[in-house]
């Protein structure tokens, strides 16, 4: 007898927790649910459907516009570039900022856009699919990739450089200055690749991420790390006292905007947006918000209409 | 499709890489394993107590911190592995060994208590009724779960590709990333090396429990 209320009492009240923990979690997803959805205010909606009648009809555009959203992808752990900033769950960085360039001369306000994680391996797949409407994410231009996706831009040019100990203890001034030397990079990357094929006296360690690399320099694990200089940047800035950077760029890594191969009337569109923004300063104004703490203000580049 | 059949010898020596961290770190994981079991039920309290304090912590920490500790952590205490594989083979074999231990446990448990008591009344050491009556049991009855433990350590040894190890992962990263057209048919042919090393060894751990089994 005595045993029943008490049962009774332990299930009311956990099924009142559980009630009360779904509210929660539902709600939750309610917010997030209400940045990514496509229901905008009335005011917004009207604004996008003007925008959307400059665009020629079945257009990428059109149909962007229209629905007043986009899914752009990007890194999510590049300093400066595209870096997740765990306070408000959103990226940060140059190319999250050239991103909503595009985005918002297609007439979509900043709160829809959905932004998806692509990592190198993940990139083209994410855009064959359509999962991604284009992606920003530090990605360099090559004829490999063109066989699979168009390229806009480029709207950067960066350079493989080399990030050694600070003061240089072995005196490091070039790519040809690595052979017989422990140097690290992440497995996969172009510059991994151009050391592999181009200095195979250099020993590469591989990691999957820069930030090991960094740690392996400043442990003497290796002698040198090597990637792109705006990464390398990235890195100096968080450790000035242990890194330097040998600042003699020895490739070209044109950054270009991916997205689905054939849509050349979406590429000329983003070509022109990324023109405009080089003419009218927005394009320097996103860089000094953002990499521009790290790195000089460069010359815009020459957007390639191939 | 043509960037698997193209680079079939970059599969390959990551398909022996994999292999021989896992095959280093197993024998690790095993001896040590059974040795921490042999602690945990051994009646010296400071023994056992060992044993599960290290059980607990092992088991308990997620691999890929266990392994950034191994290949990036212990330089800083001046102590530095001689390569990232040999991080990789102590990260993998540590932390397998404390599922391995409790696998081994489990086996003690289930010999019957009248073989350690008959052990013991014939005049044999704690350690000899362990090495002689009880451990050859035991081992014939955990053989199923030692064999789950190998393959979640094959597979485990993944992580080695973000710890500057060129196994089959690390070569699936590489090559998807060298061949944009082909990202899917990579990591299919990753998994197939993948299923290689550990189908067959699901065949061997078949035959093998079959040999040993205990009748009772």
């Amino acid at each position: 007898m005595t045993r029943r209320p008490v049962h009774r009492m332990l299930a009311i009240t956990s099924a009142a927790l559980l009630a009360l923990s779904l509210a929660a979690c539902t709600s939750d997803a309610g917010d997030d649910g209400t940045a990514e959805a496509t229901t905008e205010p009335t005011q917004e909606a009207e604004a996008t459907e003007e925008a959307a009648a400059d665009f020629p009809e079945g257009s990428t555009m059109a149909a962007l516009a229209d629905a007043g959203s986009v899914t752009v992808g990007t890194k999510f752990d590049q300093p400066g570039f595209g870096l997740l900033n765990p306070a408000t769950n959103e990226p940060e960085g140059f190319d999250v900022e050239i991103a909503k360039i595009i985005a918002d001369e297609l007439g979509i306000p900043e709160d829809g856009i959905t932004w998806t994680e692509t990592v190198s391996a993940n990139r083209e797949p994410f855009i064959q699919e359509g999962r991604v409407d284009y992606v920003v994410a530090t990605y360099t231009i090559n004829d490999k990739r063109k066989e699979v996706i168009d390229f806009a831009g480029p709207y950067y040019v960066a350079g493989q450089d080399i990030m050694v100990a600070k003061d240089n203890p072995l005196g490091i001034t070039g790519p040809d200055d690595l052979a017989g030397t422990n140097t690290c990079s992440v497995e996969g990357s172009t510059p991994a690749e151009n050391i592999r094929t181009n200095f195979p006296g250099a020993t590469l360690t591989l990691f999957d991420v820069y930030s090991k690399c960094a740690e392996a320099l400043k442990n003497g694990q290796v002698e040198s790390v090597t990637t792109d200089n705006v990464i390398l940047l990235g890195l100096i800035a968080q450790d000035p006292e242990s890194f330097e950077l040998v600042d003699n760029p020895f490739t070209e890594e044109p950054y270009g905007i991916g997205l689905a191969k054939g849509d050349d009337e979406f590429r000329a569109f983003i070509n022109d947006v990324l023109e405009e923004a080089f003419e009218d300063g927005r394009w320097a104004q996103a860089w000094e918000s953002t990499a521009g703490e790290f790195a000089e203000t460069p010359e815009p580049p020459s957007v390639d209409r191939y | 499709m043509s960037a698997v059949l193209d680079n079939l010898d970059l599969f390959r020596s990551g398909l022996l890489t994999t292999l021989a961290l896992s095959v280093l770190a197993a024998l690790l994981a095993f001896s040590l394993g059974t040795l921490l079991a042999a602690f945990r039920v051994s009646p010296f309290p400071p023994l056992a107590g060992l044993g599960t304090f290290y059980v607990e912590i092992v088991r308990n920490t997620p691999l890929t911190v266990l392994w950034f500790f191994m290949a990036l952590g212990l330089p800083l205490l001046n102590l530095t592995l001689p390569s990232f594989f040999v991080a990789g083979v102590l990260a993998l074999g540590l932390y397998t060994a404390a599922f391995v231990c409790e696998a081994v446990r489990s086996g003690i448990n289930a010999v019957s208590a009248g073989q350690a008591e008959a052990a013991r009344a014939i005049g044999l050491t704690f350690g000899q009724s362990l090495r002689l009556v009880v451990l050859p049991q035991a081992l014939r009855t955990v053989v199923p779960p030692l064999g789950n433990l190998w393959i979640a350590l094959v597979k485990n040894s993944s992580v080695g590709s973000a710890f500057a190890i060129t196994e089959i992962t690390a070569v699936a990263n590489r090559l998807a990333n060298t061949n944009p057209a082909d990202v899917i048919a990579v990591f299919i042919g990753a998994a197939v090396a993948y299923l290689v090393i550990t189908l067959s060894s699901g065949l061997a751990l078949g035959v093998l429990e079959r040999r040993v089994v205990v009748l009772r």
